[in-house]
């Protein structure tokens, strides 16, 4: 088993636990323990790109630091990774640990942090540099292997057409992302090992429009609309994401898209995971799909292909 | 030779000033009794004298440090070179809600209190909680929703209304903190079995005779039974 810090945020603990409940099973079942940080607070949710923003950079360093006490207390060794599952987590703390890399901002960070050490609360340390923020794909890929998990599949997804939908948050930009920012591949390639037939998504790295869907649900609703045509147009039964802003948007505001094109039929979203907590034949409370969490449920197409 | 004589004389007599006008009193007053020494009454900022009620929230800065400080002001000395203001209320936004008709969900705090998705975790209200609580963290717990972790990081709040004054993006963290102990009192919190069936009891009428026995009892009488009461033990 390898234990790696693991930190949840907020959107897997509430409205995306089936992301977090299948991906924690399946992890384990790979050999990975995720070990969630003994304390943490919201990543941050979006960086800030403004260079001088310091304050905005608190929350995710301050998630960094408590990666450092956990190797401190010995609850990992010499751990400098963290791994997550959402992807606007893994963005924000990623961003933020490479912001500090200038040691200018480091220093002046630090220095509000090192005030809290004369307070019940506060944290006792700076921030040293060198964690590592980890999208749980490239635990995927990098630790584990496609290889491993493959021969984990009990019950191949055969005959299952699946959409893979990557979003912006993990692939770019660039020195952030996890994967080619145009051609991506890292689901393709977990899908096929799960046995299941890919179906070509031109729209996979499309942006899914994000926080507007709070005040502009007639922006998201439209790409929503965008985003799922293409794929159902080449046939796609279920469309795979990795981020739970993403899934709201492709689920939920599909009755949104719905009103506006009346054309668009339903198709179920589910997070990669989901489908590896199937494939792995796990226990069926690993699915996550029984939470109420699903705006289209995805039960009647698993069952119709037996994998439910 | 002259600093000895000096720390000498800081034990008897402090020098304190009360929004901005110098008193000397008497070292070891708390700082309401010292204002109090100085010839202030309070009618507002005060209850209970003894840190329970958080009506007597305090700044205050000393000579020569930079940092604002916040404290109870019946429960903190006074020092010398304190420059003390008080804060007897705390204009905070406080939404009105009907416990009966919500519902201990996870959006709940983000309805009532969509501001707290505002926090930055810089755990300035911490620093400002005189009851030394993890206010940043019950604040966080809020903005996933978990309303067990709110209520127990809160349990000692006296709702003093200082982290709210110092917080940079405007959160009442208190008053997030009170909706959450209302929720996990009335939908969380198991219910006490015996509480119910001891209320039934008296609704049937079981106690009404001793009760209208007592009433009829004079003082001394009721004196003597209080005195030769049963006395559970601990
Ligand atoms: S007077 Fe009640 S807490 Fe100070």
């Amino acid at each position: 088993m390898i234990r790696l810090p693991y930190y949840p945020g907020c959107a897997v603990q509430t409205t995306a636990r089936n992301y977090a409940i299948s991906g924690i099973a399946v992890a384990e079942k790979l050999g990975v323990e995720l070990v969630e940080l003994p304390k943490w607070n919201c990543c941050g949710v979006f960086p800030s790109l403004a260079t001088d923003d310091l304050m905005r950079h608190l929350a995710p360093i301050r998630n960094l630091i408590h990666v450092q006490e956990m190797n401190d207390s010995g609850v990992v060794q010499n751990e400098n990774r963290v791994v997550t599952f959402c992807s606007m987590c893994f963005h924000t703390l990623k961003e933020a640990s490479l912001f500090v890399k200038d040691e200018e901002k480091l220093g002046k960070i630090n220095t509000f942090f090192e005030r809290e050490k004369e307070f019940v609360g506060g944290v006792k340390q700076g921030y040293k540099g060198g964690i590592k923020a980890l999208d749980f794909l490239e635990v995927l890929r990098d630790i584990i292997g496609y290889e491993k998990i493959a021969k984990e599949v009990k019950k191949p997804l055969k005959g299952l057409k699946v959409a893979p939908y990557y979003g912006c948050l993990v692939i770019r930009p660039r020195e952030i992302g996890i994967d080619d920012p145009e051609n991506p591949t890292i689901l393709e390639n977990i899908l096929e090992a799960l046995g299941a037939e890919i179906i070509n998504n031109p729209n996979r790295t499309q942006c899914c429009g994000s926080y507007h869907t709070i005040d502009r649900k007639d922006i998201v609703a439209k790409l929503t609309y965008d985003n799922l045509i293409y794929p159902i147009r080449n046939g796609a039964e279920v469309v795979v994401t990795c981020c739970p802003l993403c899934t709201f948007n492709l689920d939920f505001r599909q009755k949104e898209a719905r009103e506006l094109h009346r054309d668009l039929k339903e198709i179920p979203v589910m997070y990669y995971t989901q489908l590896m907590a199937i494939a792995f034949e796990l226990d069926k409370q690993f699915y996550g799909v029984d939470l109420e969490l699903h705006h289209v449920d995805p039960r009647p197409l698993l069952k119709a292909k037996n994998l439910y | 030779m002259e600093i000895k004589q000096k720390k000498e004389k800081k034990e008897e007599i402090v020098r304190i000033y009360i929004m901005g006008r110098e008193y000397k009193v008497p070292a070891g007053l708390t700082i309401m009794k010292a204002m109090e020494y100085a010839g202030y009454r309070f009618i507002r900022g005060c209850g209970c004298r003894g840190g329970f009620c958080g009506g007597c929230a305090t700044v205050y800065r000393v000579k020569g440090d930079y940092k604002l400080r916040m404290a109870l002001a019946c429960q903190k000395t006074v020092e010398d070179g304190m420059y003390t203001s008080q804060i007897p209320f705390t204009p905070a936004e406080k939404p009105i809600y009907n416990l009966e008709e919500l519902s201990p969900s996870v959006n709940v705090f983000l309805e009532y209190y969509p501001e707290i998705a505002k926090c930055v975790s810089c755990n300035t209200c911490t620093k400002a909680c005189p009851q030394d609580l993890e206010v940043m963290d019950y604040v966080q717990a809020a903005i996933r929703g978990d309303i067990q972790e709110v209520a127990e990081l809160s349990f000692d709040c006296i709702m003093c209304g200082l982290c709210a004054m110092r917080c940079p993006t405007e959160i009442v963290p208190y008053n997030v903190a009170l909706l959450a102990r209302r929720l996990y009192g009335k939908y969380v919190m198991p219910k006490a079995k015996h509480v119910e069936e001891r209320i039934k009891e008296i609704e049937s009428g079981k106690f009404d005779e001793e009760i209208r026995r007592l009433k009829e009892t004079s003082m001394n009488n009721l004196k003597e039974m209080y005195e030769k009461r049963e006395i559970e033990p601990e």
